[in-house]
């Protein structure tokens, strides 16, 4: 796992919890009473006309659905070995409770991803310190 | 909003001598030689100018670079739709008394990436949250909304394929055009193309072919920008601001509100109408800025050239010409011409290619173009998004 050769995140203070509760496997959302979870992490609540500074976090089912993708052919790490090559599907998953969020579908045929297909959450320990938030079909 | 409406006018535009590979010019040296051009078209001098504004650049670098001090600058930087920005705030900044010339300069070495700096940190919401899943460059995003537009409306590859094959068609009548048949062999792809070569064409990221791409070039544009007063004394006649609009809609397309219409074009077209006094059936001839096929329908449905979800069908409406030729909808000789330099699918693409757009209506406007002069042109509308789908810049240019 030292050697993951993708993109890495380094998080904020804002954006902390979010990252540590994926490495517990659990997807941590903030959360505000009472626009509800939004996406991605920010002290405040970016529902138009809120701007409400009192977030909670609460944990997400990793249910979901492909909102729309992509299949890329491109070899960009980590997609570039002869174990893990393009193509891959990049999607963007609308979750159970609203927000939506970038990221990976894991699937053997990428051509078989359908927009609206009903997926749930991999997570993906891709270092010791990052586990990335993925997705498979249900 | 409609005072701003024949105050500004367009007296200088022009590209680099060449685009395409131009590995003997950094970053810079593509800003100042558009200056120049730009400068020269208009009859002026750098002297004259007192007000910059540019994009992928601080404006400090290139006043420097350049050896002037201007009194007004403006480095609004929101990726392609930057300079339709930059000519909104100029006519403001004239109006106001900010600066009597106002100089826009792009120059990116694209291709060869010469003094080209890197953005977006590991620690941004863009290097956290999208950056991990294997985002590789626009392909890979501006490619996002689409899958949902072909969901909800029944859009098809076939129809986005007729975009790439009619601003080829155009292409093919612009000598400076890079994908064109005056600078590239049919055998290494230049030369006229079908719908059907776009969907047999290597997938770079489905949806999209690589015809459904632009290129990817090094090269530079630039503007000078009077007061209407003032337009009066060039050679060249003027072309007028009659409208312009702009927006930032979001950042990362993961986070566009709604993935089959981009907010941002319909709040910068709005504006732009509405400070013209304009709508779309008043506009003559459309530069939609198109890193890919997809981008300028998105375009035509958001500023209402066609109904939501119609832009699929439009463009992949043909007919046949006298000499049983292919006429395509936004193509040579069809109703709807858009992109006649040949779009940055196929003329150039530097990363931010609005500029070119806007290089191109002025030419429209002028009668300057050749083969390619569509009859009649009185009002053009050049537009862009910044980054995918995110910012927004609209004008509305007339020569009258
Ligand atoms: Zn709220």
């Amino acid at each position: 796992m030292a050697d993951y050769a993708g993109r890495l995140p380094t998080p904020t203070p804002e954006s902390q919890p979010y990252w540590d509760g994926l490495k517990e496997h659990k997807l941590m959302l903030p959360t505000c009473d009472p626009c509800g979870p939004f996406f991605y992490p920010r002290p405040f609540c970016p529902e138009p006309g809120c701007f409400s500074w009192d977030i909670d976090w609460t944990e997400a089912s990793g249910k979901g659905k492909v909102h729309t993708f992509v299949i890329s052919h491109q070899p960009i790490p980590p997609y570039n070995t002869e174990d893990n090559p393009p193509p891959y599907v990049i999607a963007v998953i609308e979750l159970e409770e609203g927000p939506r969020m970038m990221s990976n579908l894991i699937i053997d045929d990428p051509y078989a991803t359908e927009v609206d297909m009903d997926v749930e959450i991999v997570y993906d320990d891709v270092t010791d310190d990052v586990t990335l938030p993925k997705f498979k079909p249900v | 909003m409609d005072q701003i409406r024949h105050k500004v006018a367009i007296v200088g535009a022009a590209e680099t001598d060449d685009l395409g590979q131009l590995p003997h010019m950094s970053r810079l040296a593509l800003h100042a030689e558009s200056a120049r051009n730009a400068l020269d078209d208009a009859g002026m001098s750098l002297a004259d100018v007192d007000g910059l504004l540019c994009a992928g650049a601080i404006p400090n670098e290139v006043a420097e670079y350049l050896g002037i001090q201007p009194r007004y600058v403006d480095g609004t930087s929101v990726g392609g739709c930057s300079f339709m920005i930059h000519v909104r705030h100029a006519v403001a900044a004239i109006m106001a008394g900010y600066c009597d010339v106002a100089l826009v300069t792009h120059g990116e070495s694209g291709r060869s990436g010469v003094d080209m700096p890197r953005g977006g940190g590991s620690a941004s919401p863009g290097g956290q949250y999208e950056a991990p899943f294997a985002i590789g460059g626009a392909p890979t995003t501006f490619s996002i909304p689409v899958l949902r537009h072909f969901h909800e409306y029944g859009t098809t590859k076939e129809h986005l394929a007729h975009i790439a094959a009619a601003t080829r068609a155009w292409a093919n009548l612009n000598p400076m055009a890079m994908m064109g048949i005056h600078r590239r062999a049919p055998e290494r792809g230049g030369g006229p193309i079908t719908p059907q070569d776009v969907l047999n064409s290597r997938m770079i990221c489905y949806p999209f072919n690589l015809l459904d791409c632009c290129v990817v070039a090094d090269g530079g544009g630039a503007l000078v920008l009077v007061s209407e007063e003032r337009a009066r004394d060039f050679a060249k006649d003027p072309v007028y601001v009659l409208g312009a609009g702009e927006a930032a809609a979001h950042w990362m397309v993961s986070q566009m509100r709604d993935h089959t219409t981009a907010d941002g074009y319909r709040i910068s077209g709005e504006a732009a109408y509405k400070s013209a006094g304009l709508g779309p059936q008043d506009i003559d001839h459309c530069m939609f800025y198109d890193a890919f096929t997809f981008t300028p329908l998105m375009a035509a449905e958001d500023l209402g050239f066609v109904p939501k979800g119609e832009g699929g069908p439009f463009f992949a409406e043909t007919r046949t010409g006298p000499d049983g030729e292919v006429i395509y909808k936004s193509g040579p000789g069809g109703d709807f011409p858009m992109n006649t330099n040949g779009g940055g699918l196929s003329y150039c693409h530097t990363g931010m290619y609005g500029m070119f757009a806007i290089i191109e209506s002025v030419r429209q406007l002028r009668g300057e173009c050749g083969d390619r002069q569509v009859p009649d042109v009185n009002v053009s509308m050049a537009h862009g998004p910044g980054g995918m789908f995110a910012s927004a810049g609209t004008i509305i240019l007339s020569n009258a």
